[in-house]
């Protein structure tokens, strides 16, 4: 009986998580002029209707900029914290842990805050570069995270070897630590970039006058009422942030399988 | 430079532009807001730089600040019960789950990737006068007239609730996951009814599970700014709005300070708080 009861009430948890945005999917194909039911028909027409509303590329562009920029700094910011964090015995090592990952303990109005007052106290204003900081501080503690939890994963014992053998320390690093460490990094660096895409709450303090990405600029539609454009950009948004990264995690498995490392669970 | 020296330094250099990233983007521009929050906004031109305790008397003793400090504590909570009511059943189901492990991870994962903007409307669609649930209702002729769902307390506490979900399953299901499902066996054997087993053994040893999750929940309510913009109506706002308010509106940021303080300080006792009784260590599992 109980197995049974809990399964039913599982089903019904993860309708009420996906249907309603099932139901953003469907009515972005509506034909109707209004963005509601009834539905009246199948048409690619919002779609279009994005391609050629300037305001939604030109938001596009920008969160595409922002997403690669903010994943490959915080990437590499975190690739290294992590690589030092893992493979080193320091001092403090859980009080620096706690510092990197201070961001996600902060709420997020509190860190836009912060940083949008600071920033413009020493002179820089809500801009792009302000926008940047802020997001690459907002992803680095999950890209430190997930890298952290991969690297543990990597034997050292291959390093090792290496290095008996006769490689210098860059060698090893270039020629077996890092090919064996790229899932990890293209894992990072997908989070970061997805994370930014997303984010809306500090976005809305950072960025300048007449500046939207993709989720302000839907917010700042949403004013008006909801549309079935809104609906198709957010059909895009959700092809883009869940297909990229089951795309990523295909590749990375395929990656780790070629340089014959398991999965780290 | 010795060999030994260079090993001891190495970690440093790798670690330096993380920490001084957070050092100058987080760490200092808090300690700026702290001592902007003792300036005084003037009508005209800069701030004017002191000691002023005016924006802090006003954040502590204003009474709408303070209702809507209690009321966005309210909501946080109820958001976070039923997290908890709703979450803790499917973590279970997933965690004991003996079929696709692809499906129940893709289950745990899916709704991280799918935009919070995007979820957050999609009850626009659901609950708005011509939304499929009205649509539904006037089709089967259960009501005339479309019933109005939307802009009020409910219809946040539902958006908070559909976004911070995959929080606490994925809390849970992570400490559930890391229990041996002999202890429940042994419980049994013992003499236990299955229910007596999950009550006594199971549910005990996941408590730190649920209650990362109930804190990530909270926190997370408690601050958000864009779905009580987005569900809620005009007397619906929450503590985060008043901070854009006093920010972005008002332009008043010594205010903002204050104001934004006051809210870390009252989410940050309970982070401190839970750190005292159960280790941050617990929080981060689920995201790693």
């Amino acid at each position: 009986m109980g197995w049974n009861l809990i399964r039913v009430y599982a089903v019904l948890v993860y309708l009420f998580m996906f249907l309603p945005v099932a139901v953003v999917v469907l009515l972005s194909f509506n034909a109707s002029q209004f963005g509601a039911f009834p539905m009246a028909g199948f048409s690619l027409r919002w779609f279009v209707a994005l391609w050629e509303n300037d305001a939604v590329m030109r938001a596009f562009r920008t969160s595409l900029a922002l997403g690669f920029l903010c994943a490959i700094i915080s990437t590499t910011l975190g690739v290294l914290a992590s690589l030092a964090l893992v493979r080193y015995r320091i001092p403090g090592r859980n009080l620096l842990t706690t510092v990197l990952i201070a961001p996600i303990l902060v709420p997020e109005v509190v860190m836009a805050v912060a940083l949008l007052l600071f920033l413009n106290f020493v002179g820089i204003g809500r801009s792009f570069i302000m926008l940047l900081a802020g997001h690459v501080i907002f992803t680095l503690p999950f890209v430190i995270l997930v890298v952290q939890a991969r690297l543990v994963g990597i034997r050292r014992d291959v390093e090792e070897a290496a290095l008996s053998l006769g490689a210098s320390p860059r060698q090893t690093f270039f020629a077996v630590t890092l090919p064996l460490l790229m899932p990890a990094v293209a894992a990072g660096a997908l989070f970061a970039f997805t994370i930014s895409f997303d984010n809306i709450t500090g976005t809305l303090f950072w960025k300048p006058g007449g500046v939207e990405t993709v989720p302000t600029q839907i917010f700042a539609m949403l004013r008006h009422s909801i549309s079935p454009e809104i609906n198709a950009l957010g059909t895009v948004m959700i092809v883009l942030t869940v297909g990229l990264p089951l795309l990523g995690a295909a590749l990375a498995r395929r990656l780790a399988m070629k340089s014959g490392v398991s999965e780290p669970r | 430079m010795s060999v030994e020296a260079r090993e001891r330094r190495q970690p440093w250099i790798l670690l330096s532009p993380a920490l001084g990233a957070v050092a100058l983007l987080l760490l200092l521009p808090l300690v700026f807001i702290v001592v902007y929050s003792f300036w005084l906004r003037s009508a005209v031109g800069p701030d004017t730089v002191g000691f002023h305790l005016d924006n802090w008397q006003r954040a502590l003793t204003d009474p709408f600040y303070r209702y809507i400090l209690l009321n966005t504590l309210k909501i946080a909570a109820i958001t976070t019960v039923l997290c908890a009511i709703l979450g803790y059943p499917a973590a279970y189901f997933v965690a004991r789950s003996k079929g696709n492990k692809v499906i129940l991870l893709l289950l745990l994962m899916l709704p991280f990737w799918i935009s919070y903007i995007i979820r957050t409307m999609s009850w626009i669609n659901i609950l708005g006068s011509s939304g499929a649930l009205n649509t539904a209702l006037m089709t089967l002729g259960i009501i005339s007239e479309p019933f109005r769902m939307l802009y009020n307390e409910g219809a946040v506490i539902l958006g908070l609730v559909h976004f911070l979900l995959p929080f606490m399953v994925l809390n849970v299901f992570v400490s559930l996951d890391g229990i041996d499902t002999s202890f429940e066996d042994a419980a049994c054997s013992l003499g236990a009814t299955r229910w007596q087993a999950f009550t006594q053994v199971t549910l005990p040893l996941s408590l730190p599970g649920l209650a990362a999750g109930g804190l990530l929940c909270f926190v997370l309510a408690a601050g958000s700014y864009v779905t009580p913009v987005v569900l809620g109506g005009p007397r619906d706002a929450m503590f985060a709005n008043l901070v854009y308010e006093a920010i972005i509106t008002q332009l008043n940021w010594p205010m903002g300070s204050a104001l934004s303080l006051l809210l870390l300080f009252v989410l940050g006792g309970l982070v401190a708080l839970y750190n005292r009784f159960l280790g941050l260590s617990q929080l981060t599992r689920g995201l790693g």
